[in-house]
């Protein structure tokens, strides 16, 4: 039997708009997974020490103020340091500050070592069936 | 006839006995000698139960029913082993320091060959072994275990007290050692979730059965009942006791070479704009600083001194004895001193505000525990009990309007140990509760 697969919800940096991480938390929570709820303003090594003590498969951020690639500039070479390349990164929300095309603030996330980016208002089902779906492809699931 | 109750404490320097009257709930007499645990135990207790007995008739049957705390040869000595430096690594090192430990060493992460070397030659009383959340990473508690399943006969006692799932596995690996391994609760179920409480007192149990033996303490057995626990867990016992009586409560312990800090509090944000982060810290708190003590720390007590009491430091420095202080400049000096352990052994014990500046303006983040609402501040030890000023000394412990940003108590009593009861009412307090918590009540000096 496979491990209950693992996830770190939060929302990163100083941002304090915790309902978006509360909604996906309890839907990834029904959809079986073991989820590790860490709320509001989560710092980037914060979400490292508790991947590495909960062994966790994925890491979802969210992030609506705007800041989160201020918060998250080094937070790619800090969690490969911290020996977590296996674990998948999300991140959703409002990402950059002022209006972008949603493919270069994609590109820029991905750029920081994230799986999936998310514009907001997405649906906790779309993200939970690509964290399925990209488990099962790494034969955690 | 009287009930008698002699409560003795092994200490490293001195062997201490109190004898009590559980009747009336009073001290009849006290005794300290120099401790003999180097050569045998039994000379140095026998010459300060003789010490009672001008007081005290002391009968066999009395001898008997003493109990017995102690923290003589070295004191109780734990490496404690986690897996990340802030999760399980700290919780194992609250946990060894709430049942009276003394930490000698810590380790994060995979140990490497020399670490395990390190160990060995510290030789520790016991390893506490953590590592993962429950169901969490098993990799690094299997791998540490496994270095210690080949270490050699310095290292005996181990508990293992990390990620659950991981047992099975460790239990496999230590299989034909001699290590006597004993399994705990994980001191860390969950992120955010401490649970320190049966590990304190796997810790307490090995304590009674094995380590007394090995420090030469238990030939006191043949004289007395048992040495129940360490003292230090003995006076954070006394403070649980006082804590459920008279509200929250914080005991400042500063000796030769060390400064003791407990607080029983929770802690908890007492304002609703703050935000607390990072791991929780037990209701029953000890901290110990290994850089604060006033004989074999001074050097670097002096250094602070230097850097914190710049105006008052030359005069510090220039009447500082070795011996017992008896000028006013030299109790000046040896009080400055005490106040300045107080002060800083609190800072690091208590929790800590920090401001943050974000989009939606300042915001206060809370670190540790807040201690300003606890309503009695103790002091016992040598450099508060023995100085000219006690008051000035464990007002040190107080919060101050100069450092806002540290939790500390704002407006408590202050008492004073006098009588160096506290261990006493600590061992008397899961026999006798209402007695102990009496005799506190009664010996703790308002000051």
């Amino acid at each position: 039997m496979k491990r209950t697969p693992t996830v770190i919800t939060g929302t990163v940096g100083m941002d304090a708009h915790v309902i978006g991480t509360k909604v996906l938390s309890r839907a990834l929570r029904e959809a079986g997974f073991k989820v590790v709820e860490l709320g509001m303003q989560v710092t980037a090594d914060e979400f490292i020490r508790v991947a590495q003590e909960t062994k966790a498969d994925a890491i979802l951020m969210s992030s609506l103020y705007g800041m989160a690639e201020q918060d998250l500039k080094d937070f790619n070479q800090k969690r490969l340091e911290a020996g977590l390349k296996d674990v998948l990164l999300y991140i959703g929300g409002n990402l950059v500050i002022g209006r972008a095309d949603f493919k270069e603030v994609e590109k820029k996330f991905k750029a920081l070592g994230f799986d999936r980016v998310y514009p907001p208002e997405t649906d906790p089902e779309v993200g939970i069936a690509d964290l399925i779906r990209d488990l099962k492809a790494r034969g955690k699931m | 006839m009287t009930d008698i109750q002699l409560l003795i404490d092994f200490g490293s320097t001195f062997t201490k006995v109190v004898a009590v009257d559980l009747e009336r709930v009073e001290v009849l007499a006290t005794s300290r000698v120099p401790s003999t645990v180097a050569t045998d135990v039994t000379i140095g207790l026998e010459e300060a139960l003789s010490r009672l007995s001008h007081n005290v008739r002391i009968t066999d049957d009395v001898k008997s029913r003493a109990l017995a705390c102690s923290s003589a040869a070295g004191g109780l000595r734990i490496v404690c082993i986690g897996f990340v430096t802030e999760l399980t690594s700290k919780a194992a090192n609250l946990a060894a320091l709430g049942a009276g430990g003394k930490v000698v060493a810590g380790y994060s992460y995979k140990l490497s060959d020399r670490e395990i070397a390190e160990v060995e030659s510290l030789a520790p009383d016991i390893v506490l072994l953590a590592g993962g959340t429950d169901g969490g990473d098993e990799e690094t508690i299997i791998h540490n275990a496994r270095k210690l399943a080949r270490t050699c006969d310095a290292v005996k006692h181990i508990i293992v007290a990390g990620n659950k799932t991981a047992y099975d596995e460790i239990a496999r690996v230590f299989s034909g050692t001699p290590k006597h391994v004993i399994y705990s609760r994980n001191v860390m179920p969950e992120i955010g979730v401490l649970d320190v409480a049966p590990c304190r007192e796997e810790i307490r149990r090995i304590f009674m059965q094995n380590i007394v033996e090995a420090k030469g303490i238990a030939k006191a057995r043949s004289l007395i009942r048992d040495i129940i626990m360490p003292t230090p867990s003995a006076v954070l016992e006394a403070a649980g006791l006082i804590a459920r009586a008279l509200g929250e409560v914080m005991v400042i312990d500063p000796g030769g070479a060390t400064t003791d800090v407990h607080s029983i509090a929770r802690g908890n944000p007492s304002r609703p704009d703050v935000i607390f982060t990072g791991l929780p810290e037990p209701y029953e708190k000890r901290t110990v600083e290994g850089d604060l003590g006033l004989k074999y720390n001074l050097d670097r007590l002096l250094e602070l001194a230097k850097e914190r009491l710049p105006v008052e430091f030359p005069k510090i420095a220039g009447s500082m004895t070795e011996g017992i202080p008896q000028t006013p400049e030299e109790l000046f000096s040896r009080r400055q001193l005490a106040r300045l352990m107080v002060e800083v052994a609190t800072e690091r014990h208590a929790g800590r505000l920090e401001a943050v500046y974000t989009p939606a303006g300042e915001r206060l983040i809370q670190h540790g525990k807040d201690l300003t609402g606890v309503k009695s501040v103790i002091g016992t030890g040598g450099p508060i009990v023995f100085a000219d000023r006690p008051r000035e000394v464990l007002e040190g412990a107080a919060y101050s309007e100069a450092r806002p940003f540290i939790l500390k108590p704002r407006e408590p009593r202050f008492y004073l140990d006098t009588e160096y009861i506290l261990f006493a009412v600590g061992l008397l307090a899961r026999s006798s509760p209402g007695k102990a918590l009496e005799l506190a009540q009664k010996y703790l000096k308002p000051i």
